[in-house]
């Protein structure tokens, strides 16, 4: 029997049903890739999934069944870590849990589950950093707006959060590696793409997009930032692991603006 | 809004704020209502860091740096000949607000000089939570500092706006206060405490019986010493932190390595090393107190009244009690698991989970995290090769340092430098 390779739109919808044909045609999937991208198995047949909304209900009703709440987030959340080859592993692990009886998604000693465990980690410590690092400007149109280009693809969870933190402001959240936003108008989130002017800049206050007093505010905060400093204490190799440098364009703290 | 005029007080009063080392902003469980502003029912965030590498979460700041204390450890003493300053609490509270607004901070944190008497001072700072809670709808995190001296009924209104208070106890022996801060008076630091501690635990058992009670204080109240100030041993500094979570349930206690800011003969010179590891060990201590199930007269006692600030105290107290060891990951209870040098609160649970599945070995403990390194001279599991060899601890200890090296860097541990 040869192998097949799945190929989805990239949805977790997609996803769930490229598990749900692998199980309904007793396939031996290879590799599960997004379409658009290259398939590397050689000697493989190559299937197209289309995202079903009554199959993929039915994977996610029969994972329930057999997981704690806490591993349905971590499925999601190393789903969209969209690192290569993720899809396989939660195949794997996903069969792992399908194929006993007993519930094993805390078996930490297998290897998928823990792989899963930990990429999960590295995509909630992102969604905690954007949470943290993401720095709204006001723009003139009374929009408070923040660009950010995280490692994952963190805006559906980091929603939530925002939602119910600046219930009383509009504000769009723009992730410019992955052209979409996340847009706030007092009642609900919708994603907007949109083409954003060269130079708006990840911080400083351009007087042609953002409100007259955005820049004070940013010198205000900076001035904050430095003053609380206790220099003989400092220890730049703990400040940059707390702050990896990657971060530090979106801080107005950490930028030579002011 | 002057905004020159708010940048040189914005940097004259968070210089002085900025020895009050508590900026969490955690434990409250504040969710927005009305569709108002903020949110703090999860879990604190640190918006930034800084260049000392602590966590910048909340706004701190002085109300004013103005105080009629001579206190000869505080930067902002009346004898102290430096720039005064005072915020209006409408700037405190536009200031919050914009802040708040644009994702720097979680809240404000308050603390103030002592000027005209406590009770004023109190007030004052009140009136900004006030303001912040009832004008501006705002659910973001409030820490207030509560004034030694202030009185019950004022106490008893700041939790009902704030989430968390504190009074920051500095020196933890009484000689020690009466040597450095001889206007101040033990009791003064008590009795708001006692206020608090008691009005969280009315307001809890009330809200049992009515739904609508207010919140008091719902993120606890915690506290600060300064270590390293005045002689104190680490047993004195843990032993009345001990004191404090049992009588006062305080949430936390803060340590804060004394950063030399005066000329005062009775304290450490200006230029002195701040006692960076020494609280770091602390820190380790006060876990080990909370969450690892220690009584902290198992880690310091007459006979160890200092920790060792070579080795971390759990890995001190292990080789201390080597006849408890080796243990076997596969069977002890989770209590004592987390006694094994090595192994943390993360781990801890993990193996429990893991081990209902198979028994592990060397590989899958490595693989969950835990620190082999200082664990595979304490525990055996399901392999063959055991590191247990008969050994002195203190030739144990040597070999562990060898193998390991410490986080802190030589030039921030000078007792570290002669190995």
């Amino acid at each position: 029997m040869t192998g097949t390779v799945l190929k989805y739109d990239g949805s977790f919808q997609g996803f769930l049903t490229c598990i749900f044909t692998g199980y309904e045609q007793k396939l031996q999937v290879v590799e599960i890739v997004p379409a658009g991208e290259d398939q590397q198995q050689l000697f493989s047949e190559t299937q197209i999934i289309i995202a079903d909304e009554q199959k993929a209900l039915r994977v996610l009703k029969g994972l329930k069944a057999k997981v704690s709440t806490n591993t349905m987030t971590r499925i999601n959340w190393a789903f969209l870590s969209e690192a290569p080859g993720i899809e396989m592993k939660l195949y794997n692990m996903i069969s792992y849990i399908f194929s006993t009886k007993e519930k094993v998604d805390t078996d930490y000693s297998h290897p998928s589950v823990l792989y899963i465990s930990n990429i999960a980690k590295q995509v909630g410590r992102e969604k905690h950093r954007m949470e943290a690092f993401v720095r709204f400007r006001l723009t003139k149109d009374d929009i408070y707006f923040a660009i950010i280009e995280p490692d994952f693809n963190v805006l559906p969870i980091i929603l939530k959060h925002f939602k119910s933190r600046y219930a009383d402001q509009k504000w769009l959240i723009y992730d410019i590696k992955r052209k979409i936003g996340l847009y706030y108008d007092l009642y609900k989130t919708e994603y907007v793409s949109m083409e954003l002017p060269e130079d708006i800049g990840i911080s400083g206050g351009n007087p042609e997009y953002f409100e007259a007093g955005e820049i004070y505010f940013q010198k205000l905060w900076k001035e904050y930032f430095d003053s609380t400093n206790i220099k003989s204490r400092v220890n730049m190799r703990l400040h940059v692991q707390h702050v990896p440098k990657r971060y530090w364009k979106y801080l107005s703290e950490k930028s030579p603006f002011a | 809004m002057d905004f020159d005029r708010i940048k040189e007080k914005l940097n004259i009063l968070a210089d002085a704020a900025k020895y009050d080392v508590s900026c969490s902003s955690s434990g409250s469980k504040r969710t927005n209502t009305k569709k108002g502003l903020g949110d703090s029912s999860g879990m604190g965030i640190c918006h930034s860091y800084t260049q000392d590498g602590r966590c910048v979460s909340l706004l701190k700041i002085l109300l004013t740096n103005h105080c009629i204390f001579d206190c000869a450890y505080c930067v902002t003493r009346k004898s102290n000949d430096i720039k005064r300053a005072a915020f209006k609490v409408q700037e405190v509270v536009d200031l919050t607000i914009s802040f708040y607004r644009r994702n720097y901070i979680e809240g404000l944190f308050l603390s103030s000089g002592i000027f005209k008497s406590p009770d004023h001072t109190m007030e004052r700072l009140i009136s900004v939570a006030k303001k912040l809670r009832l004008e501006e709808n705002f659910n973001g995190y409030i820490h207030l500092k509560s004034i030694p001296g202030a009185s019950d009924e004022l106490m008893r209104e700041a939790g009902l706006y704030a989430d968390r208070l504190s009074v920051n106890i500095e020196i933890p022996t009484k000689s020690g206060l009466k040597l450095l801060a001889p206007d101040k008076k033990h009791e003064d630091f008590m009795k708001p405490m006692e206020k608090v501690k008691n009005e969280i635990i009315q307001y809890k058992a009330e809200s049992k019986l009515i739904k609508s009670t207010p919140k008091y204080a719902p993120a606890g109240q915690s506290t600060q010493m300064i270590v390293g100030a005045t002689g104190e041993s680490d047993r004195d500094i843990m032993y009345s932190s001990a004191f404090f979570y049992k009588n006062y349930n305080m949430k936390r206690v803060y340590y804060s390595g004394y950063v030399p800011i005066s000329t005062d003969p009775r304290l450490p010179a200006i230029g002195t090393q701040v006692p960076m590891l020494r609280e770091n060990r602390l820190y380790q201590t006060d876990w080990l107190m909370r969450f690892y199930g220690f009584d902290i007269r198992e880690l310091l006692n007459d006979q160890n009244m200092h920790l060792d600030m070579e080795i971390d105290p759990k890995l001190s107290w292990a080789l201390r009690n080597r006849h408890l060891f080796p243990m076997d990951v596969n069977r002890i209870e989770k209590q004592q698991l987390l006694r094994v040098p090595g192994i943390g609160l993360k781990s801890a649970n993990k193996i429990v989970q893991a081990r209902k599945f198979r028994k592990l070995n060397w590989e899958h403990l490595q693989k969950i995290g835990i620190s082999t390194n200082r664990a595979k001279y304490f525990i055996t599991c399901d392999s063959r090769e055991k590191e247990l060899r008969d050994l002195s601890s203190e030739h144990l200890k040597q070999l562990i340092l060898k193998t390991s090296h410490s986080k802190f860097r030589t030039d921030l541990s000078p007792q570290l430098s002669l190995f």
